[in-house]
């Protein structure tokens, strides 16, 4: 006797329940073991929750639980095909993208690609302190054979944290004009930060084929797109509505608005999501490596799976520099926006 | 020179879900606070009639929430109304549409912030030729003018300079600056003066009336100052809850207040220094023979009292161009020194 079966038998169902017969849902180890001997009395402190499984056993027609993720399983599936079919030839470029990109960083000598480096570095942050880790920390990495690796990281990085801000800004300037769009979008923003980074992986494995760069580039940017559409929207909304009017009365038309006032305005708040993408990127990339993504984090993985400790540690370490080399560089040129216009 | 070139028809603006509705209600007489607590909208203004005299300051005055700002942003429509209209140079902007309206904010006014709202990555030359770039000009064609304009508000050689390095009087100067680059005739100042120090307050004050000395614009003022509004005003317009209580010229306003408000409000001014003599003068040109010396008919009573050594008996032949006006008996100064109540006699209030 099941503790439901009070719930079949009042609503008249026990007739649909039987009717079903055993044929039903497979059996579970607990229902063949609960059929081999007669049931312990269950006090009524043991009484569970009526759960799909627990409705089951009283009613075998009663759907059990698994069926849930079975069913959700099986929908998607059904539209894969469709889905790959539509997502295939759009997001195809994102993988010429980081093929392309990875051949460069790979096929560039060290002799030009660190200098090259050095001086972008500079450019940006005017700090010669940073330059000078740069090259060292570049050169160190380089010394112990893991210069590959690290550029490979970096292409991903680059090429991923390129398209995040290429969409990224537009939407937050779409969601800083449209309260309603923004409603719509907070909530997808929120769930796309608080998901574990691994869930992504999942639905993107079975729609993409896992030699396709794309699959990985795609984890990433759902992933690191977030900070800079956020800070983007909160930017250009923070703009002083007194310069606002002001650029309205002396006629500024939406445009000049825009790209003479808004965004530069918000420059300081953009540039910090900007800083968090790419920090979102680096991190992301290294989980990405289950799905083949190229770079440090295969060799974190190596470590782990191989038990290859000093492997695991030092390219953990490589990733750990890059990371201060993208947020210094990135912080340096936020300093120097802020210092240019602070009111 | 007394063409109205700014007129306020009948203007109402009402904050809130459905100001057309609430508008029924405003117009059947319901005040401010009524309105907020039984239908949840704010009255920013109600009924309002101005006509703005081409050359001429006028100024606005009224507390803090009385509409001011609120009535100077539908001059350019930074604010729609919910009903009236207002027509510049004979038109109505209300019929404008958006293109119009943008050319009549570039070329036929122009507006100065109370916290200056300067562009703060653009340097002082770039602000104060804002209305230049606006309409696609190069650094080659406003560069003179717009320098012209800074050295003019005593900003010699800041120009290369970001706003965040000046002091806020010379910030609030590039946004001068700003407004008579795009020389416009009517120049639009929400509460201009009012953050910065006393002593630079003056400043401005001054170079505002020298500058309207010689170019004559049409400028609409706002403060919530009486002194500023006194120094600076040919045309005094009083707001209180969203309402003109009394406007005209302000000597005017300060011997006939028709409003306990506004007798209030008059209350702590010297009046020494702003009436004038020819607001207190007995016009014409009457017993010019026991006078005992002239006046200038813009004196004001400080000077008059000075004068006379402080002896209450002499009475002054008031002088205007060379000719007498009037008369003035040092009584009528003392007595002009007491304030003034509500001319129509409705003092009931609780002293
Ligand atoms: N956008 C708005 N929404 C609702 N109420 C407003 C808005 N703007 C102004 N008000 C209200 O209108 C009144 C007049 O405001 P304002 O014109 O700014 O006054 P002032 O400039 O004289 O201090 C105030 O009661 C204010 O709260
Ligand atoms: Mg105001």
């Amino acid at each position: 006797m099941a503790t439901y079966d009070w719930v079949f038998d009042t609503l008249g169902l026990r007739g649909w329940c039987d009717g079903a017969g055993e044929g039903g849902a497979p059996m579970s180890m607990g229902d063949l073991l609960s059929q081999t001997g007669s049931q312990p009395e269950r006090s009524v402190w043991q009484t569970p929750f009526p759960s799909m499984d627990a409705l089951n056993d009283a009613c075998t027609a009663f759907p059990q639980s698994r069926e849930v993720t079975q069913g959700l399983e099986e929908a998607f599936l059904g539209v894969k095909d469709t889905l790959s079919y539509v997502l295939d030839p759009i997001t195809q470029p994102l993988s010429w993208t980081l093929r392309w990109a990875l051949e460069i960083f790979q096929a560039t000598p060290w002799f030009v690609m660190i200098p090259l480096l050095a001086v972008v570095i500079f450019a940006v942050s005017r700090s010669v302190g940073l330059l000078a880790f740069v090259v060292g920390s570049l050169s160190a990495l380089a010394f112990i054979d893991y210069y590959d690796y690290a550029m490979q990281t970096l292409a991903v990085i680059a090429v991923c944290a390129a398209i995040c801000v290429a969409i990224g800004v537009p939407i937050g300037i779409a969601m800083s004009r449209s309260d309603r769009l923004q409603k719509v979008m907070i909530p997808v923003l929120d769930m796309l930060q608080t998901l574990p980074p691994f869930v992504y992986l999942i639905p993107l494995i079975f729609l993409f084929s896992v030699t396709e760069p794309k699959l990985y580039g795609i984890a990433i940017i759902l992933y690191a797109i977030v900070p800079v559409v956020r800070l983007t929207n909160l930017g250009i909304r923070l703009v002083d509505p007194e310069v606002i009017e002001a650029a309205d009365a002396f006629g500024m038309t939406d445009r000049q608005k825009l790209f003479g006032v808004q965004i530069p305005l918000a420059l300081p708040n953009i540039m910090a999501g900007v800083n968090q993408t790419i920090m979102m990127s680096l991190a992301m990339v290294v989980i990405a490596s289950l799905v083949s993504a190229p770079g440090l984090g295969v060799l974190v993985l190596r470590g782990i799976r191989n038990l290859e400790l000093g492997v695991g540690l030092v390219s953990g370490l490589g990733i750990v520099i890059l990371a201060v080399i993208l947020d210094r560089s990135t912080k340096a040129a936020l300093a120097r926006v802020n210092a240019a216009q602070k009111n | 020179m007394a063409d109205t070139k700014i007129a306020v028809r009948d203007l109402y603006k009402i904050f809130g879900e459905d100001p057309q509705r609430a508008l029924a209600h405003v117009r059947d007489g319901m005040r401010k606070s009524e309105l907020l607590e039984k239908h949840n909208h704010v009255l920013g203004l109600r009924d309002i009639n101005v006509d703005m005299t081409d050359g001429e300051i006028t100024v606005i005055m009224g507390l803090s929430g009385s509409g001011k700002s609120t009535l100077i942003r539908h001059l350019n429509r930074l604010i729609d109304p919910t009903a009236g209209e207002v027509r510049v140079n004979g038109e109505n902007i209300m019929e404008y549409g958006a293109k119009r309206l943008r050319r009549i904010r570039r070329r036929d006014m122009s507006m100065v912030f109370q916290k200056f709202a300067l562009l703060p990555h653009r340097t002082v030359l770039e602000n104060a030729a804002t209305p230049w770039i606006v309409e696609g000009r190069k650094k080659a064609d406003y560069e003179a003018e717009a320098t012209r304009w800074l050295d003019r508000v005593g900003l010699e050689g800041q120009g290369p300079q970001y706003p965040h390095q000046l002091s806020g009087g010379m910030q609030q100067r590039v946004g001068i600056a700003r407004a008579l680059t795009s020389n416009s005739d009517i120049m639009l100042m929400d509460e201009a003066f009012s953050a910065l120090d006393p002593l630079i307050r003056t400043d401005m004050q001054d170079l505002l009336l020298e500058l309207q000395k010689e170019l004559q614009k049409t400028v609409v003022f706002i403060t919530h100052d009486l002194d500023e509004a006194l120094k600076l005003a040919d045309h005094l317009v009083i707001l209180k809850d969203g309402e003109v209580v009394q406007q005209g010229e302000p000597q005017h306003i300060l011997t006939n207040p028709n409003d306990p408000y506004i007798v209030d409000f008059i209350a702590d001014i010297n009046r020494a220094r702003v009436l004038r003599a020819r607001t207190v003068m007995r016009p014409g040109t009457d017993a010019a023979g026991e006078a005992s010396g002239q006046v200038d008919a813009d004196a004001t009573l400080e000077e008059v009292i000075a004068q006379a050594g402080g002896d209450t008996t002499p009475t002054f032949r008031v002088m205007q161009d060379g000719r007498q006006v009037g008369t003035l008996p040092m009584r009528d100064v003392v007595r002009a020194l007491v304030p003034t109540a509500a001319s129509d006699e409705n003092t009931d209030r609780v002293a």
